[in-house]
């Protein structure tokens, strides 16, 4: 008998409070399943963010600790060092990582921290109700974009490319969750980023794309059209980094 | 406390970092501010000796919440800051609190506000003592006055940041950091680790999940985790009042100091009393929680006046007023900007306080 649906033992039997259509629970499931394949439910300790993902620790069954805004990657650095042996991971939004947080996050990977970064863009601050985050595209209309973001507004920037080209970094990757290919593709890269974190080979960060159907006034559908469309122009998809690999830096593979 | 060892002479903030490890900590996490350096630089060099983690991280805001990462893990955990950097330390402080993460947060105060200047102040009094940070919330706060000192209370504040898992604060000042001076340390110890904390983040082996958090949505809850956090803010205010009092039996007036002001002051009451006057000094060891009710009995006991020395504008004598309620008359005496009153300065004081002049 093989199981082929179910809920995974790293997931905790609750609802969440996420909106309708939103992708964070695609990727929630998606780190518990390779926590459960890599036999790491046990000696994990995730790192919640502020954001939407704030009560990330009510939907694992992992032990969590709950940072500051911005800082989940230095709260990771501090449980990894404290203890080696455990696996740590942080789950941030892209208002967490790409703006409060971006010195944490650079600095985490200058040092080759051995723990996993993902990050959940969705290009806007969800929960506080819609305003533009670094990686917002230029024209999108949100609460502090209201005719549009224009160039005094900032423009996106990738962070991932970024992490890339550090030293400390040994695998970094964009996927997206907009389609079942590429649900199957981001729990490839976890599942790598996870398994490169315990061989301790460096540094380990995933930005999935993901949408907001409630901070971009589109249905579910319409929003993961968003996604493979606009978001992918600008935020293409693939691995930048992997030292397994020996790509050098910056090379899609 | 043993203090089997013999004596060394060392400076401050190395011995604020020879205590720490001495007492169990083997994690540390700093960042460079002067005048304190030496502190980090310390731990850098002896850290790896005890096979211990010393982390220079990119900002005062990324160590304290790498504190707080390791002290969810279980770790004994340390970090230090000069007062610019003190205050970005409070984010992480406030949250550790909210979380009841316990850690030691050392600052050695210096000239302010802004970035002031590198010499010696105690204009953080009201940082430390009334909170920095968002929310309601008190940690101990001792406030040493001689490198001895030091040593001991790094120990103690170790003690305390376990046993009421919360942040512990030592509260020095640029001079006492600099200032080298013989002292014993303790026994050298062993971080008691996860094991001793049944609270602690090791991944959920055979055993329930455990999370650390400071957000509680419902009013309701947050409410309910307040009233549970004042309960233990009151349990140290009942418990861990510490102060010392030199030369107080028959005083009629009190010098109130704490720190560095309070080895001054100490020097103006020997001189005042070679002159005749009835003078004592009263030094809070902790200045949170303040030593009201010793402040209180000496009022009981028959003193009249109080002087309040401080490197600041006037910030613990609102407390030295509160504790007093009006019943004696209280006056303060302070210098700022990284000026160091001296014994003849306060000497000046007294007199004039007790209606005598200058001889």
């Amino acid at each position: 008998m093989k199981l082929v649906a179910g809920k995974p033992e790293s997931l905790s039997p609750v609802v969440t409070h996420y909106c309708p259509g939103c992708s964070h629970g695609v990727v929630h499931r998606l780190i518990a399943e390779v926590l459960d394949e890599l036999g790491l439910r046990e000696k994990t300790v995730g790192v919640a963010s502020v954001g939407c993902s704030v009560l990330a620790y009510n939907y694992f069954e992992t032990d969590f600790v709950q940072a500051p805004h911005g800082r989940a990657p230095a709260v990771a650095t501090g449980v990894k060092r404290a203890n080696p042996n455990l696996c740590v991971f942080t789950y941030q939004g892209d208002g967490d990582m790409t703006a409060i947080g971006t010195s944490e996050v650079i600095h985490a990977a200058v040092r080759g921290e051995k723990f996993t970064a993902i990050m959940y863009n969705n290009c806007i601050y969800g929960m506080t109700s819609g305003q533009m985050s670094p990686t917002t595209l230029m024209g999108a209309v949100t609460a502090t974009t209201p005719y549009g973001r224009g160039p005094e507004a900032g423009m996106p920037y990738r962070m991932p490319e970024i992490l890339a080209t550090t030293p400390g970094a040994a695998y970094v990757a964009r996927t997206h969750v907009a389609d079942v290919g590429n649900i199957v593709k981001t729990k490839r890269a976890i599942k790598k980023a996870f398994e490169i974190q315990m061989k301790g080979l460096g540094f380990t960060m995933i930005e999935v794309l993901g949408n907001c159907p409630t901070n971009w006034g589109m249905t579910p559908s319409e929003s993961n059209k968003y996604v493979t469309g606009d978001v992918m122009a600008y935020f293409p998809v693939g691995e930048l980094k992997d030292v397994t690999k020996e790509v050098p830096a910056g090379v899609h593979a | 406390m043993t203090h089997e060892t013999e004596l060394t002479m060392v400076k401050g903030n190395e011995a604020i970092g020879e205590a720490a490890i001495r007492s169990g900590c083997r994690f540390f996490f700093g960042y460079p501010i002067t005048p304190q350096s030496e502190l980090p630089a310390y731990m850098a060099r002896r850290m790896p000796e005890v096979k211990g983690t010393y982390l220079q991280a990119e900002s005062e805001l990324a160590a304290i919440n790498m504190v707080l990462g390791a002290s969810a893990a279980g770790a004994r955990v340390m970090t230090s800051s000069s007062s610019p950097g003190f205050s970005l330390k409070q984010e992480g402080i406030s949250y550790m609190i909210g979380s009841q993460l316990p850690a030691v947060v050392v600052n050695i105060m210096r000239g302010g506000p802004g970035l002031g200047n590198i010499q010696p102040g105690q204009a953080d009094y009201f940082q430390m003592v009334k909170g920095g940070g968002h929310g309601d919330y008190h940690m101990i706060a001792l406030a040493p006055s001689t490198v001895q000192e030091l040593v001991d209370l790094t120990s103690l504040a170790f003690e305390l940041a376990d046993k009421y898992q919360n942040p512990v604060g030592i509260l020095g000042d640029g001079l006492l950091g600099q200032t080298m001076e013989p002292v014993r340390f303790p026994d050298l110890q062993q971080d008691p680790g996860p094991e001793a904390k049944p609270w602690a983040l090791t991944g959920a082996n055979g055993r329930a999940k455990r999370f650390h958090t400071s957000l509680e949505l419902s009013p309701e809850a947050l409410e309910r985790h307040n009233v549970k956090l004042q309960a233990k803010f009151a349990e140290m205010k009942k418990n861990e009042a510490r102060w010392e009092e030199y030369k107080c039996e028959d005083a009629q007036l009190v010098v109130v100091a704490f720190g560095t002001s309070a080895r001054v002051a100490r020097a103006a009451v020997e001189s005042a009393r070679q002159q005749g006057y009835r003078v004592g000094l009263l030094r809070p060891i902790t200045v949170w929680p303040f030593p009201s009710e010793a402040l209180s009995a000496l009022v009981d006991r028959g003193v009249t006046m109080f002087l309040d020395v401080e490197m600041n504008a006037g910030q613990m004598v609102e407390d030295v007023q509160l504790a007093v309620l009006g019943r004696a008359k209280v006056e303060f005496y302070g210098r700022t900007g990284g000026m160091v009153p001296t014994p003849r300065e306060v000497l000046n004081e007294i007199m004039k306080v007790m209606g005598g002049e200058a001889k």
